[in-house]
Order: structure tokens, then sequence, then C-alpha cells
């Protein structure tokens, strides 16, 4: 691997693609030094690069995921759709019924880099490196996506939200690995949108990132809503009390009014060189209201 | 540690090689293969100056490693121009003058022509987002969406 920094002295790696899910298990449960899921890589790597300066990432076993069946299929259940963990973006777009059920978690991971990290790059990657402002999970959480998680205890299943704990930290123990996610069965009347704030429309990161998630009753009332809130707090957020000031709501002006303001009161963000405090705050609520009214859109049009 | 031992097919040639797990395949198809036509710009995934297509699918070869092109069928610059024929796009860029310094030029064509396999009639904006992951610091894209479309319309046959 080439370093901007070359003569840093690199550990061996010693490099394993399991075909079967148990197997990767077994092997970053048993292994004694610092281990690595391989998805897409187009974080991992970028890690590993050897530097004199900042934090150096030693790997000694990389177990690549991509040939193993189940995390790399996209398969229908439960009227729902299971989403392989470590399938690549672009195979998950190009998908048409996906795309259909699912138009805001299309359009999030559509935002996920260039369309060469897309062909790489897992959702999975993009949930388990814990970014606040990965694009995909705002999404994926308003969709009420559940991970499937197989470690050396057995199975658990965690929702999305609950994964991250800090930046770059996530909750998954050793030897557990994220194999799918399942998101489900959409109900009559629902729509979802994903918008973000970024200075350039393409290959950019998330100064804000809101996905808006709601369904209608029969009446054009919103009986369900799911909000997820990106790159405003140390991890993506779960915004109940956001979503309240849809449910029962026609999704009229007076509800959004409300909705920009609670989700304002959720973020908790940082000053960064790409926004402020105020403004990180302040957007958040716009961007809440304009995804709301995209969603509804999608709504009614009826899928 | 033993090398990784990897057979591969590269622009249609059975290809083996030997590597260690760190050698991305960018370092493999340059320092190991000889093929330097894939250029390094920033070896992070951002400027797509590496561009290769891996069982059809576009991706940055700097962030992909040369152990994981086992069973692979890769395509690179080198095997775009059929003998002395240049590929349509490899003519359009020329004739629109595409390129200046050239770094950047193997990732455009081998990008260009993803784009084009699976969407012979993009629009300008489609062509732009295509190509963002692909950057450019001399000509100011604009001769390169020209070239692309120019490539484009005359392989549609239009």
């Amino acid at each position: 691997m080439r370093g901007h920094d070359k003569g840093v002295k690199m550990s061996e790696v010693r490099y394993e693609a399991p075909a079967t899910a148990s197997a990767a298990v077994a092997l970053l449960a048993g292994a004694s030094g610092p281990a690595r899921v391989l998805a897409g890589g187009s974080d991992l790597l970028i890690q590993m690069r050897p530097r004199l300066h900042g934090p150096q990432h030693d790997v000694q076993l990389l177990v690549d995921l991509k040939g193993i069946a189940e995390l790399t299929a996209l398969t229908e259940e439960k009227g729902g759709y299971r989403i392989g963990a470590a399938m690549a973006c672009m195979a998950l777009v190009e998908n048409a019924a996906f795309i259909k059920m699912w138009p805001g978690v299309t359009d999030a991971v559509k935002l996920i880099g260039s369309i060469q990290i897309k062909g790489r790059a897992s959702v999975g990657g993009n949930v388990c490196n814990a970014s606040p402002a990965a694009d995909s999970v705002p999404a994926l959480i308003a969709a009420g996506a559940v991970a499937s998680v197989l470690g050396p205890a057995g199975r658990r299943d965690i929702a999305v939200e609950d994964i991250a704990a800090a930046p770059g930290k996530n909750i998954l123990a050793k030897g557990e690995i994220v194999t799918s996610f399942l998101l489900p069965k959409r109900a009559p009347r629902s729509g979802d949108a994903y918008l973000r704030f970024t200075p350039r429309t393409e290959m950019d990161i998330a100064v804000v990132g809101v996905a808006v998630n709601l369904t209608l009753d029969d009446k054009g009332v919103c009986s369900a809503a799911r909000i997820g809130l990106g790159a405003v707090a140390e991890r993506v957020l779960l915004v109940p009390s956001a979503a309240a000031t849809l449910i029962g709501t026609k999704v009229d002006e007076a509800a959004l009014t409300k909705l920009a303001a609670a989700i304002s009161a959720a973020c908790r963000p940082i000053d960064d060189k790409r926004g402020t405090i105020a403004f990180r705050t302040k957007v958040a609520g716009v961007l809440a209201r304009r995804a709301a009214l995209i969603a509804l859109a999608r709504a009614q049009g009826g899928h | 540690m033993a090398k990784h031992h990897v057979m591969t097919t590269i622009n249609g040639n059975a290809t083996e090689f030997l590597c260690e797990t760190r050698q991305t395949m960018l370092d493999v198809l340059r320092d190991e293969l000889h093929m330097t036509g894939t250029k390094e710009g920033c070896g992070s995934g951002d400027c797509g100056a590496c561009s290769v297509t891996v069982d059809g699918r576009l991706v940055c070869a700097c962030l992909m490693l040369g152990v994981e092109a086992g069973g692979k069928t890769i395509r690179t610059i080198e095997g775009m121009a059929e003998g002395g024929h240049l590929h349509v796009l490899q003519r359009k860029f020329l004739e629109h003058a595409a390129l200046q310094c050239g770094i950047c030029t193997p990732g455009f064509l081998v990008a260009a022509r993803s784009l084009l396999e699976g969407n012979p009639d993009p629009t300008d904006e489609e062509v732009r987002y295509w190509l963002a992951g692909n950057l450019c610091r001399c000509t100011g894209y604009q001769k390169i969406i020209e070239a692309v479309q120019d490539a484009a319309r005359e392989m549609r046959g239009a």
C-alpha cells in the first residue's frame, strides 16, 4: 500500500475470505491481535495506510466478507427487503423494485461518495463505521431497519439507531458482524425521503442530513412517522419527538412548523469548518420540512 | 508471510501475480504487472485517476486489495484501444482537446466507457454526476463532457 510517509514499519496482515458468516465470526472471535472485517474497504483501506503522524490502525487480520452469499444478497422477505451488509451500494440502487419501495433510502445511498466508491462501499460499512454524517443511516433509521448480527454467542437483532455509540465506534462485541438489514413491509400510503446539506452536490460529507418516513391513513392523516437526523450529534439520532409533531396531522403548515422546531431542539452539533452550531441547528429544521413534504408526496402517490 | 498467489483476468487475458495483503490493486497493476496506464492521484478514492472495472463495476483500484482480484474480470485503460485502433472515446478526447496534462485521462476514459455501456444516451447532467468522482485540474470539464457526448452520439450511430 502506497503511503505519503514511506518507510513506516508495517505489520504483516493475514487475509481470509471465508465462505460462511459463521466461519467469519470464528476467525474474528479467535483473533489474538487486531482484526477488521473487510466489506467494500473504502474506509478501511484508507485507515490502514501507513503514516507517521496521526492514529495508526494496526491490523493483523482482515476477514473479507464479500465471498459470503448472505452478506452480498438483496432478498425479499416478509413483504420487505433484506439487504446483505456487504453488498455494493451500486447493486442496491440499481434494483428497480427496491427503489420503488424505498425511494428515500435509495436517495441516501446514492449520495455515498462517487460511482467508484459506491461500486465497492457497502451499507453495512456505512452503518458500522459509525460516522455521525453517514448518509444511509438516517434513512435506514427512519425506515425502521433492523440489523441482524451474528456473533460467537449466536444471532441477535439490533435496531440501526442502536449500533453507533460515538464517532467511529459501534456497540458490536468482539467477533460480532452485521450480516444484513431488514427493511419492513410498507403499509399502503407510505413514503420516505432523505435530504442533506452540503456545499457541493456530489462528493461531499453531510453538514446536516434528515430522513423522514411516514404513513397516511385513508383520510390523508399521518398515522405513523419515523425521523432520522444525521451530522448534528455524536451519532445519527432517531427523533420520536419530531415524529410526534406529524402523527395525527395532514402534514400541513402548522405541523411542519412544529416539526422544524422539534428537529432543531434535538440537535446537539459541534462547530467545525463545515458548519457552525447555529447553522446546523437552523438548517436541520429546514431540511426536515422539505423532506417531510417529499415523503408526503410519495405517500400520496401511493405505492 | 508467504505472498498471495492470485489468478485473475485482466483485459481478457488470464493473469497471475504474487502480492502481499497490503498491496492495493493499483500497486499490483503498476508495480507488479507494469501496467502503468492506471494512474495514482490521491490514493484515497477521491480523484478517480485509478478507475478500473471489476466484474463490470467501476471502482478505484487504490481502494481494492490485489488479493481481492482472484477470480474477477478486470478491465483497465490498456484494454481500451483494439490494436492500433483507438476507442471512440479516446479519439473524441483527442478531437475535443479534452485533456491537458493527461494524468486524469485514463480514469475519465474508463469511467466514461462504464457510463455509456449502461446508459448510451445520457443527459449532460447524467454525465457530470457519473464523472463527479473523476477530478481534472486542467480542462475545467466542459471539453470532457463534450467529448463524452460526441462519443456517445457516434456509438449510437446517430
